[in-house]
């Protein structure tokens, strides 16, 4: 046997009305949907076959950075799987903060793009397997980039953004990528702003894009509406996870399905 | 379900978890609660030599591991001249052989290990994705009740170096990644031994060789 393709749901907690953590989930980017108790969640995916977890704090409060915490630390202790947080983190303190309560990865996106120092801080204190940095990517159809690929017949950059994609950097995506992997980064996150919540399917050129770029292991994210999605972005753009929310928190696949559909087609999973 | 006991009293056995610095101790305490044991995080050798059984954890690198332990290095010694179950898991696991290439780095002198097991630890060649991060299968060589019920299970690694054991038989479980390593290691009497992978990370397959432990534990 050979190492196995990571099935990952990932789980965006905020706070309800009572500021009680709660999970919610984009449709399209609507507006974010109830779907449930984050620790039941956990539970729930655990048993049903999850290889790891992320949990997304998008509650950007320090009330909310709390609450999380206790998130985390009820979730570590009753589930035995790998559990990344990300949300919010922007010092070697939060670092530390987050892996006290029980992470064993901290996911960062614009803390580590405003002070890439962070990175090599945390690796070297806390080891690089535990540093997954976080990219929200966006084509872009201009002159601006660094690296260009072939999507769609026209010729395109990827550009690292900020606020959930409200911001550009002008960063290019696959520069960012070596420069974090080579200050210590153990993990990469790749988030499309152009797939996120459409469920037609991962960012294939981007995510093959960073997977041709870096050796540490790549997690795909944003698009995921199918097996088949997952399949792709497996044996298309050689990603070693794939991540997804809406099509496990709305029961259209179970994980179990997901795995016996790419067992089927030869791809390597857990059972 | 859950068998985390109410009181050390009613725990199945009582183990240490060596605290030295290193490594988030919050998962494997409580995989090891969950699996029936009272345990205490300490790096006071009065404690380690009072328990039933001794966990060395850790993440990171080799050198700075060694060199964290090295005030409770003769301690650690002891616990397995006495004989009692030493469980060193990932980087702990490392720590148990001789050497490791990662001490090596930057021209500085070698660190010794443990020389509990006799061997080094290797980094994985070029071309392979490190570290080998994520689910991979266990594939038992030999007996030891760490592996009870484990044979052809999935367990979760991350690391960059693995094993290399002087004596082949020291390896009770293999994993393939780009070429066969040890996952799970073991000296001659059996009492010292070490698993490559999380098990407090690896669900149910990890907290059945928790389970197991604390039964070599309680046994011993």
């Amino acid at each position: 046997m050979v190492l196995t393709k990571r099935i990952i749901p990932c789980i965006d907690v905020d706070l309800d009305e009572d500021g009680n953590p709660a999970v919610y989930t984009g449709v399209h980017f609507e507006d974010l949907k109830y779907t449930g108790d984050p620790v039941e969640m956990a539970q729930a995916y655990n048993e049903a076959g999850a290889d790891e977890f992320v949990f997304l704090d998008i509650t950007a409060s320090a009330e909310g950075r709390e609450t999380m915490l206790d998130v985390v630390e009820r979730v570590a202790d009753e589930v035995f799987i790998p559990l990344t947080v990300g949300g919010g983190i922007r010092t070697t303190d939060d670092i530390k903060e987050t892996l006290r309560a029980g992470a064993d990865k901290v996911s960062i996106t614009t803390g580590a793009l405003e002070r890439p120092e962070l990175v090599n801080e945390g690796a070297k204190a806390f080891g690089s397997q535990c540093i997954v940095i976080s990219v929200d990517a966006r084509r872009r159809f201009d002159e601006g980039g660094e690296h260009y690929v072939e999507v769609d017949g026209e010729s395109c950059w990827f550009e690292c953004t900020k606020k959930g994609g409200r911001e550009g950097t002008g960063i290019d995506v696959l520069e960012w990528a070596a420069e974090a992997e080579s200050r210590g980064a153990g993990e990469l996150f790749v988030n499309s702003i152009d797939k996120d919540g459409t469920k037609d399917g991962y960012d294939l050129p981007l995510t093959k894009a960073v997977c041709d770029t870096v050796d540490t292991p790549v997690i795909a994210s944003s698009g995921c509406g199918s097996p088949e999605d997952m399949y792709d972005v497996f044996t298309e753009a050689g990603a070693d996870a794939g991540l997804a929310a809406s099509i496990f928190h709305f029961d259209e696949y179970s994980i179990e399905e997901t795995k016996s559909i790419l067992d089927e087609r030869e791809v390597p999973v857990r059972f | 379900m859950s068998t985390v006991p109410e009181s050390p009293e009613e725990a199945l056995a009582s183990v240490v978890v060596v605290d030295y610095g290193l490594g988030n101790l919050r998962s494997v305490t409580r995989g090891l609660e969950r699996a029936g044991a009272a345990v205490e995080i300490t790096d006071d050798p009065d404690a380690f030599a009072a328990a039933d059984g001794v966990v060395l954890p850790g993440v990171g690198a080799f050198r700075e591991g060694v060199e964290n332990a090295d005030p409770i290095r003769e301690d650690l010694l002891a616990v397995a001249e006495r004989g009692q179950p030493l469980f060193g898991i990932c980087l702990g696991m490392q720590m148990l052989l001789t050497s490791s290439e990662e001490g090596t780095t930057d021209g500085e002198s070698a660190v010794e290990g443990l020389d509990l097991i006799p061997g080094t630890n290797v980094r994985f060649s070029e071309g392979q994705k490190v570290p080998h991060m994520g689910w991979n299968d266990l594939s038992l060589e030999r007996d030891h009740p760490l592996v009870e019920g484990v044979d052809g299970e999935y367990a979760y690694f991350v690391h960059s170096y693995y094993a290399v054991p002087d004596d082949e038989h020291a390896a009770v479980a293999t994993t393939d990644y780009g070429r066969e390593f040890p996952s799970i290691v073991a000296n001659e009497d059996g009492t010292v031994f070490g698993t490559q992978f999380h098990p407090e990370k690896s669900g149910e397959t990890g907290l059945q060789i928790l389970r197991n432990f604390v039964e070599i534990c309680a046994d011993d």
